[in-house]
């Protein structure tokens, strides 16, 4: 599918709302309204740096209801490969910034009979829109909120003034944490839950809730690897008969895009499995880092997905 | 409007039951969206981009309104009256019902300026149909403010049968629609099935993995990048209704074809099919427009004359079964074999 589909916008407003997280308000450089969307969706914000280009996914944290901007939140990462410190360091209001038409793969499950929602850290942005959603009064719901320190909870202002008591919130400097076994023990039939935030945190809610029988169905996370950093290596794609050396701080579908060969994607975060690629010859070890293929199929080989996973190996031949 | 294309001139007084009082302009026989690329058919997994085509075709822009269009309102106004479960929506599809209107609404109003018109001040819009003479002020979102649901009001104002899909657990479920135009299925039987479900009675189909494949698609069918495809079967007289409801109506029709009448009664029935993402919903309306035309209008287009002759001819015995032809394809072959010749066809469906 054709990537070159993207939205002129500029940045018209930062804030700073933690040591580390910054909110960014995006407006159609036309001034026109943003395409609608549905509460969980994210956007690729495409950063022209003075070397590369990054593409980066970030959720989208404004109302669906008010479409004269668009808000994400950026956490400066520690081993950031320069994508959320070109965000933090580079771009200033004015700046003006491409971004493709959003994508939700971490929708809210209209069927539910209550949601609950589970974030941590930066995690809670999609629920910061999938709130506004839920206003519509269809299904009763709860957010669990767990941050390192009040300093750290981004958007709690916000949360408290439209969320009031919904909002129950877990500081880790204060001994606080969220009793899972409680939790998920205790929800009427047809409670979907949702969890965002670091992957302990994910495992942690997938694996209680599934050694107390909820059904998969009923169980929704959402977690975007940035690339892993690694090793350089180098990789034959055989349909376009080329050789790319992919670098440390580069990702494998970064370099491939680099020497000009596109990759179909919507995540770039190991999620959606739709730059999944075939592998036809490997001699050394794929370094899966994806969400998507089964353990099974990890260990077959057979497939890789370029958005964040590496190898280790002295030849890599692609069906590219 | 663009001067270079001929203002369109309604039929209105057509039928599609009883008396059947419909043809084709020599203009509509030309821009019929032929399903044959070449002389063979088999089903494959024909999914492309659904970009602008050519002016004046049936691709021309997102949703085709054409001469047949007033005629095709009424149609469906009839089928609605007497049988109401034609519309149904499931109440956790409200915001995909509005996200269809607002589909709808906003590409008819920019693509055929002379027939609609949609003004938005904020929630309070103001939408014009000159050609069946509505004048609606609504507030978007409200469904108090419309004299239907969303969905029903706006596809009882435009061709075509519409499905509404929710995506949920890997799946697309049938949760809502209006459909009085299938090509022997019902809306009523297939609420709540899951995609797989829905293309249950697909013969061959999915021995070839066509589903996996397609399902796999539309799951990640994205915002503001439409898909279509063409399908087709055959029809006696122009029955836009031929639902497993009205069976009684159409089914006998098939044993009255001889290789005299089939010119006349037999009709090429093409579905134009769309895929759409929606924004708020996050669900996935299907469009299926129907075209119809005559065996006899299509031999005016000798191409298409020899390429149908050949299709039919030697179609798989599995697929002339599934869409019902059994009884009288040999006649239609029949009626069919003295406009083909035996010269090559060219590549692709354009009349030459």
């Amino acid at each position: 599918m054709s990537q070159a589909q993207t939205l002129a916008v500029e940045v018209i407003a930062i804030e700073q709302v933690t040591p580390l997280i910054k909110h960014f308000t995006l407006s159609a450089v036309d001034g026109a309204e943003l395409p609608a969307f549905s509460g969980g969706s994210h956007i690729i914000v495409v950063l022209r740096g003075a070397t590369r280009i990054y593409r980066n996914p970030y959720s989208l944290l404004s109302s669906p209801h008010s479409l004269g901007s668009y808000e994400i939140g950026v956490r400066r990462m520690e081993e950031s490969r320069g994508g959320s410190h070109f965000l933090h360091d580079q771009v200033t209001v004015g700046s003006r910034l491409e971004i493709a038409h959003p994508v939700n793969l971490f929708p809210l499950a209209k069927t539910a009979r209550k949601q609950v929602l589970i974030a941590g850290g930066i995690g809670i942005t999609p629920f910061l829109a999938q709130l506004e959603d839920l206003h519509d009064g269809t299904a009763p719901y709860e957010l669990h909120y767990s941050v390192r320190s009040p300093e750290h909870a981004a958007f709690l202002p916000r949360l408290r003034e439209r969320e009031g008591d919904r909002v129950r919130l877990y500081f880790d400097s204060e001994s606080q944490a969220i009793d899972f076994d409680g939790l998920l023990a205790n929800q009427p039939l047809g409670t979907h839950v949702y969890v965002c935030g670091p992957a302990g945190l994910i495992n942690r809610v997938m694996t209680t809730a599934q050694r107390l029988g909820w059904p998969d169905s009923h169980l929704h996370s959402e977690q975007f690897t940035a690339p892993p950093t690694g090793d350089a290596f180098e990789v034959v794609l055989a349909r376009a008969k080329l050789t790319v050396q992919v670098a440390p701080d580069r990702s494998l579908l970064e370099s491939i895009e680099a020497a000009g060969v596109e990759v179909p994607y919507l995540c770039r975060g190991g999620v959606c499995g739709f730059c999944q690629t075939r592998v036809l010859e490997v001699d050394g070890e794929l370094l899966h880092n994806d969400h998507f293929l089964s353990d099974a199929e990890k260990t077959k080989g057979k497939s890789i997905m370029p958005c964040v996973s590496r190898a280790r190996c002295k030849n890599l031949v692609l069906d590219l | 409007m663009n001067a270079a294309v001929r203002p369109l001139a309604f039929k209105p007084n057509e039928t599609f039951r009883d008396d059947f009082i419909f043809h084709n302009s020599p203009e509509a026989i030309r821009r019929f969206p032929m399903p044959f690329p070449n002389d063979e058919y088999m089903y494959s997994v024909n999914i492309e981009p659904h970009v602008a085509g050519a002016a004046g075709s049936v691709l021309e822009h997102a949703f085709d309104v054409d001469e047949h269009y007033i005629a095709e309102c009424r149609e469906r106004a009839i089928v609605l009256a007497a049988e109401p479960l034609r519309f149904q929506a499931l109440p956790h599809m409200q915001s995909a019902q509005w996200d269809c209107l607002e589909l709808l609404m906003d590409s008819l109003a920019r693509d055929y300026p002379e027939h609609f018109s949609l003004t938005k001040r904020g929630n309070h819009w103001h939408w014009i149909n000159r050609p069946l003479g509505i004048d609606q002020q609504f507030v978007f979102g409200d469904l108090a403010s419309l004299p239907h649901q969303p969905l029903d009001y706006i596809t009882r104002q435009t061709q075509g049968d519409f499905v509404v899909m929710d995506q949920r657990d890997g799946d697309l479920w049938i949760q809502a629609g209006m459909v009085t135009t299938p090509a022997d299925w019902s809306l009523d039987f297939d609420m709540g099935m899951t995609f797989k479900e829905w293309h249950g009675p697909v013969p061959l189909a999915h021995e070839m993995n066509v589903f996996d494949r397609a399902l796999k698609y539309l799951l990640n069918l994205r915002l503001g990048q439409p898909v279509r495809r063409l399908n087709w079967t055959l029809t006696i007289h122009p029955r836009l209704d031929t639902s497993p409801e009205a069976f009684p109506l159409w089914g006998p029709t098939r044993t009255t074809v001889t290789p005299q009448n089939a010119g006349d009664l037999v009709h090429l029935r093409v579905e134009l099919q769309g895929l759409w993402r929606l924004p708020r919903s996050n669900a996935v309306v299907f469009s299926i427009r129907t075209y119809f035309i005559s065996m006899r209008e299509l031999v005016t287009i000798p191409k298409w004359a020899r390429r149908v002759h050949r299709v039919v001819k030697n179609l798989h015995p599995v697929l002339v079964d599934y869409k019902g032809l059994t009884r009288y394809r040999d006649a239609l072959v029949e009626w069919l074999a003295p406009f083909d010749d035996g010269t090559p066809t060219t590549p692709g469906t354009a009349p030459e």
